[in-house]
């Protein structure tokens, strides 16, 4: 970071107030193309908070977790049962919240202290194990006592509600109208930021630096005396309590979850929003989420009017086309720019090195 | 019939088709420390090409053997050919990136063959159709059929060939002398990108045997098999000491027998009933039912990532693989 010459504070500022000016109006513009696509932006703002916690994880400690959405997982099964009439339990939302995040940070734990030894690519089949472990209880806990009622999911979940004011139905503030997607789209903005802030904040910090000469050198981290036990074991925790808490406004949003979507197509998903970035790097991570969960729902709604206007009727099934262009996707930028499309500065280091 | 002998059977079959896969990722990442992601859409591929052949044949009159053999033999080329052109497209371009950039063209990859594998033959389950004719033998009170003595004997047979392919051979001495070092490999004349395709195409070639015996034995193919059947190979290599390729062989043997046994028996050992007097509310379920399982058979698979990940905490580098060093 402190390599490259910083902006001046002049266009700093300019920038920022036109970010945060588009981030206010975007929902409005997104309702006139239909209130489908904030709900998609909303989906797209989980997935920068996943990516952005599996960031800690992988691109900060070095730690390669192929079972993350299994933290996302818990967070919203926490919120599902202590806020749905499974178990007649309706907690507030900013209750719940936090105990998802402990909860979550809990397993992160539970899933690092046996793996501290393990390195590499064992380290990858142990989280990908984990992760199918806690899908398939999610899948198996509705007998013999009915805990997560199995497959068939969990209905009814309370959105979020403070006193009166709900964020799931429509409402009209100072004239301008409000439909649920929006509501949550500005609370999620605002957990993404402070996310971001705290990533910001973590890079630099004492612990940052530390994760860093982990993940380059775990042997000469600890003979700097870096506690690396200590601090692997808070990557994990950190790490999954920002998917801890993304899957508890997940459930919210959705107000039905089931094992469905947590399934190891979701982590490797998240793995590739991270790689795909640049890991390591906050904001290539964040490019990385948003582009990975919009592009497939772009293709959904380009797909099927190009081949229309092409061969003047349907010829393959949008969805493979879909997946196809995703798949091919995924290739080509690794191809071209596989240190990610924002490489951190290491990594821009370390291929600088390499090439010489 | 004895439960446990039977298990052990299943398991060994199952297991000896894991190894066979887990032998493509193992050889692979022993010679460039990559996990080939899309190793087990090779092994979906050449079941589905496998499939197609062999229905279409079914009428002909030919024998079945040879039937599956012709349809086998058209399998593996194809599979050859889906592996070398993943190496050449995805991965070679990669071997100096970062290491997770070839992990995730590895995805790309995988999504690709998964859905264009959709486009050639639609979603349908595809199925074996009824030409082998079931034989079933008597082993110590449990059965066992023709079919899973011809799949452990084949697999047998592949890793006899496949020793002595990586020990005996011109071509197995580069394989082992690139693993260990790709640069020194090089300045002793060894032409390694030879060597890695050719690794590549042994690999696919051993997917598309795999993929026509899964698919024989569970007598269905579908575009989607290859994933939880990629999965379960890695995770045999794991077990075994990833890159070592006695390793594979174990570990596919040792987690097919595992989540065999772990599917007959956990459903029994974790039924509360069984051990009485634990508490009131207890007894009064279980005369109401008779059984008050804790994990049933769906729990299988947490079983095998169970003793996967004991196994890891005890051994991190796998059953048989050697102390991996600093450079993780």
């Amino acid at each position: 970071m402190s390599a490259r010459a910083k902006p001046p504070p002049v266009v700093f500022w300019s920038a920022m107030v036109l970010i945060v000016a588009v981030l206010i109006v975007l929902p409005f513009a997104l309702t006139q193309i239909g209130t489908t696509w904030v709900r998609v932006t909303n989906l797209a703002l989980l997935y920068v908070m996943l990516a952005l916690g599996l960031n800690i994880v992988v691109g900060f400690a070095g730690l390669l977790d192929l079972g993350y959405i299994a933290f996302y997982g818990i967070g919203a099964y926490t919120y599902a049962l202590l806020a749905s009439p499974h178990f007649g339990l309706h907690l507030p939302f900013w209750v719940i919240l936090p105990i998802g995040a402990a909860m979550a940070s809990l397993f992160g734990v539970l899933l690092g202290a046996p793996t501290l030894k393990l390195r590499g690519d064992y380290l990858a089949i142990v989280t990908l194990g984990f992760g199918e472990i806690i899908r398939i209880f999610l899948n198996n806990l509705a007998r013999p006592i009915n805990i997560t009622n199995g497959p068939q999911g969990i209905i009814g979940i309370d959105p979020f509600r403070i006193d009166g004011f709900s964020f799931a139905s429509y409402q009209k503030i100072f004239g301008l109208e409000f439909s649920g997607p929006t509501k949550y789209y500005y609370l999620i903005v605002a957990l993404v930021a402070v996310i971001i802030a705290l990533n910001l904040r973590l890079q630099n910090s004492r612990i940052g630096r530390a994760w860093e000469a982990i993940r380059e050198d775990e042997t000469a981290a600890r003979a700097m005396g870096i506690n690396t036990t200590n601090l692997k074991l808070l990557a994990y925790a950190m790490g999954a309590s920002f998917g801890g808490l993304a899957g508890g406004v997940f459930a919210a949003i959705q107000e039905f979850i089931s094992p469905e979507s947590f399934v190891l197509v979701e982590s490797i998903m998240v793995v590739s929003m991270v790689v795909l970035g640049g890991m390591g790097n906050v904001w290539g991570v964040v490019l990385g989420a948003v582009l990975l969960s919009f592009v497939p729902d772009i293709l959904r709604f380009t797909v099927q009017p190009v081949q229309q206007w092409m061969f003047g009727r349907m010829l393959i099934e949008p969805e493979v086309i879909r997946m196809l262009l995703f798949g091919l996707a995924l290739v080509l930028v690794m191809l071209f720019r596989p240190a990610g499309l924002l490489p951190s500065a290491v990594r821009k280091r370390e291929l600088a090195e390499r090439a010489e | 019939m004895d439960t446990f002998i039977q298990q052990l059977i299943n398991g060994l079959t199952l297991g000896a088709v894991y190894a066979i896969v887990a032998l493509g990722y193992t050889m692979v990442y022993g010679i460039i420390q990559l996990i080939n992601f899309a190793h087990g859409e090779v092994v979906m591929i050449g079941a589905m090409v496998a499939f197609t052949v062999i229905n279409a044949l079914a009428g002909s009159g030919l024998p079945p053997l040879a039937v599956v053999l012709i349809g086998t033999g058209c399998a593996i080329p194809v599979c050859v050919l889906v592996g070398y052109a993943m190496e050449r497209l995805a991965y070679r371009p990669l071997r100096r990136a970062p290491r997770l950039a070839p992990l995730i063209t590895a995805i790309g990859v995988s999504i690709i063959l998964q859905n264009l594998a959709m486009l050639v033959w639609s979603r349908n389950i595809l199925a074996f159709p009824q030409i082998i004719d079931i034989k079933l033998y008597n082993i110590a009170g449990a059965t066992i059929t023709n079919v899973q003595i011809v799949i452990i004997l084949t697999c047998i047979l592949i890793m006899v060939a496949l020793a002595a392919l990586v020990y005996r051979t011109r071509l197995g001495t580069a394989m082992r002398a690139t693993a260990q070092n790709p640069q020194v490999a090089g300045l002793m004349g060894i032409d390694i990108n030879r060597v890695i395709a050719a690794t590549f195409a042994i690999g696919a070639g051993l997917a598309a045997v795999a993929g026509v015996m899964v698919g024989t034995y569970y007598g269905i193919a579908q575009y989607t098999m290859g994933s939880i059947l990629g999965l379960k190979a890695f995770t045999a290599a794991v077990l075994g000491g990833i890159g070592n390729v006695p390793g594979a062989m174990l570990g596919g043997v040792v987690l097919g027998i595992v989540e065999a046994l772990g599917a007959g028996y956990i459903g029994t050992y974790t039924d509360l009933c069984k051990i009485s007097g634990i508490s009131d509310w207890l007894t009064q379920r279980c005369a109401n039912d008779g059984h008050f399982v804790l994990f049933g058979s769906n729990y299988q698979d947490v079983f095998a990532f169970a003793v996967l990940i004991m196994v890891l905490v005890f051994r991190p580098s796998g059953l048989l693989g050697e102390r991996v060093g600093d450079r993780a």
